[in-house]
């Protein structure tokens, strides 16, 4: 295989858990070195993706090509190569922090002597020196899953591939977690990640697909996903009123409207120039707050749902 | 880099001998690891089978006298020591592939870990029930020579009634282990210990087979702690003959069974 030749190849890829469908058909290509995301809400089918790549789960349909390889052939060749994160913590709880690491990289058949080094310099990495000798039930959520991402490391793998990787985490053990992906990445490591937290997809992703309902709905960079299906900036307006779709008339014409349960969103270039329309029409918002487009608006736009209910 | 082919093999994965033939030992090594946290359970599973064995042989041995065996007369301790032997690598086998074995599939999700890296749904069966074997053999090691330093052992092949002790764990542990793989909840575990009962009292381990009329006798003769039993007491009281070798291909067929069994279960419940 060249270098520079796709990592992760699927077409028409397809999974179906008896007669439900929890993905329909993905196209997807990931070149090394890229950081590729997959984002959407809860039961997208972002799992059922990295299962299928994770060779953990077939594919019902289409082709998938790993590391040029087939994973229905060649599942433990590929496995090999591979990282995994997982949504669900899975540390050996029976075990201290250090062994989770060697016995890990002993399921690889690596041997004894190169994984004690490899678990040295990744629990640097990982923060957790002084943690190396507790078990791993005594640690704290941010420190469980930067060991996941370790464990994830101790073969050297060319793609890692993070499931979720920061949800359920308080916002300061996120941005250590951000800070150490970023430095992989830096390093050149190959990340696919899953996500339905827009701002970690924005930080992380060099590219990232968006899915929902087991489709992809759009494809592209964060900054050319915003440009192509939001605007510069959003106006969000809030009235008060049991239903907002009620003033959605009267703030016609200035941009793009969208109705939220608890507030209007207003796409336009200049957030404050709209705002001063809104007010020379003589309406008076409860409040108001003019911020940059997100792929959140993204999403709104293409499903007509939120991330995050 | 050289230009591997990307074309599909047809053949199932392969990894080079010495990694292949290594995989399962890291499962073993893993559970040896943790069994460090734990060894105080380890170590008192040697204790069970010894003080059976002295409750038995020497209390109750003391009432009974002798026992009549295929036309030999043996007291009633050596008598009843290889059936202990026998049953305790039976328990030992069942507990770490039932009990441990539903933890680890169901709850910890060890093996969801484990089947995301190059080991194989094979290499999680044969990995968990060589570490049973292992754990049996240090304990059957134990028991057989408190039994020789107590004088319940009359033939020097009774050494190897520790490698049948092991034949009989291998048939105990890939069959339980295949079993588990079907069970949903821990009242199923009871079920586990309810078909053990029965078997542990009537598998000619505290009377011989002689006892039961006929018809039962082929009933006891169905079942596998029966080979086991009968296997161990022949070695222990030096009483070869061909019908051990009958034995010996029923315990290793079971746990051939159990084995591609397990791996298969394995496969379909964490592989799908
Ligand atoms: N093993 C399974 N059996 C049946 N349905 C499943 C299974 N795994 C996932 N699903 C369903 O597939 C859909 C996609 O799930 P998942 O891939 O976990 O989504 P996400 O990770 O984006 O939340 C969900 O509706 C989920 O309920
Ligand atoms: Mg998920």
């Amino acid at each position: 295989m060249n270098d520079d030749a796709p990592l992760i190849q699927a077409v028409g890829r397809r999974k179906t858990y008896g007669a439900f469908t929890a993905v329909d058909g993905i196209d997807v290509e990931v070149a090394p070195g890229e950081s590729f995301g997959f984002l959407g809400p809860n039961g997208a089918g972002k799992t059922s993706t990295m299962r299928i790549i994770a060779c953990t789960s077939p594919a019902t349909g289409g082709t998938v090509r790993v590391l040029g390889m087939d994973p229905a052939t060649d599942a433990s060749r590929i496995k090999a190569q591979l990282g995994v994160v997982p949504q669900e913590d899975t540390l050996d709880n029976d075990l201290t922090v250090t062994e989770n690491l060697l016995v890990y990289g002993r399921y690889f058949g690596l041997p004894r002597a190169t994984v004690r080094e490899r678990a040295a310099e990744l629990l640097e990495f990982a923060q957790l020196v002084d943690k190396r000798d507790e078990l791993v039930e005594n640690l704290s959520g941010g420190m469980k899953r930067r060991l996941t991402i370790a464990r994830g490391l101790i073969n050297t793998p060319r793609i890692l591939l993070l499931d979720e990787p920061t949800t359920g985490l308080d916002p300061q053990a996120r941005h250590i977690l951000w800070d150490r992906l970023f430095r992989l990445k830096r390093e050149g490591v190959t990340l696919v990640l899953t996500t339905h937290y827009m701002d970690e997809a924005e930080q992380l992703c060099d590219r990232l697909v968006v899915m929902d309902s087991g489709r992809i709905v759009a494809e592209g960079s964060p900054r050319a996903l915003i440009r192509e299906h939001a605007s510069r900036e959003v106006l969000e307006l809030r009235f008060d009123v049991a239903d907002h779709a009620e003033r959605a008339d009267d703030v016609a014409g200035i941009g793009r409207v969208e109705v939220l349960a608890d507030r209007l969103l207003l796409y336009v270039e200049d957030g404050d120039a709209a705002l001063e329309q809104v007010t020379a029409r003589g309406v008076h918002p409860m409040s108001s707050l003019v911020r940059r487009a997100s792929l959140e608006d993204v999403f709104l736009r293409l499903t007509g749902r939120s991330l995050i209910e | 880099m050289s230009a591997p082919t990307v074309t599909a093999r047809r053949s199932r994965p392969r990894l080079p001998f010495p990694i292949a033939f290594a995989m399962p030992l890291a499962l073993v090594e893993r559970n040896a690891r943790a069994g460090k946290h734990y060894w105080l359970t380890i170590v008192s599973g040697f204790f069970e089978p010894v003080f059976y064995l002295f409750a038995m042989g020497v209390g109750i041995g003391a009432l009974v006298g002798t026992v009549e065996v295929d036309g030999r007369a043996l007291p009633y301790a050596v008598f009843v020591a290889p059936a202990l032997m026998a049953t305790s690598a039976m328990n030992g086998a069942v507990y770490d592939s039932t009990q441990n074995v539903f933890w680890k599939l169901r709850f910890a999700k060890l093996y969801d870990t484990v089947l995301s890296t190059p080991m194989r749904p094979v290499d999680v069966a044969v990995g968990e029930i060589s570490w049973a074997l292992l754990r049996g053999l240090l304990y059957s090691t134990a028991f057989l020579a408190v039994a020789w330093a107590a004088g319940f052992v009359t033939s020097p092949w009774a050494l190897l009634a520790i490698p049948a002790c092991t034949l009989i764990g291998l048939a105990f542990a890939s069959v339980g282990m295949a079993v588990t793989t079907w069970m949903t909840s821990w009242t199923h575990l009871e079920y586990v210990q309810l078909a053990l009962l029965p078997m542990f009292l009537f598998s000619a381990t505290f009377f011989p087979l002689s006892t039961y009329p006929e018809g039962l006798q082929w009933v006891v003769r169905a079942t596998p702690l029966y080979h086991g039993v009968d296997l161990v007491r022949g070695l222990m009281t030096g009483d070869l003959h061909a019908g051990l070798l009958v034995h010996v291909a029923y315990l290793l067929v079971l746990g051939a069974v159990g084995v591609a069994v397990t791996a298969r279960r394995i496969e379909r419940l964490l592989l799908s």
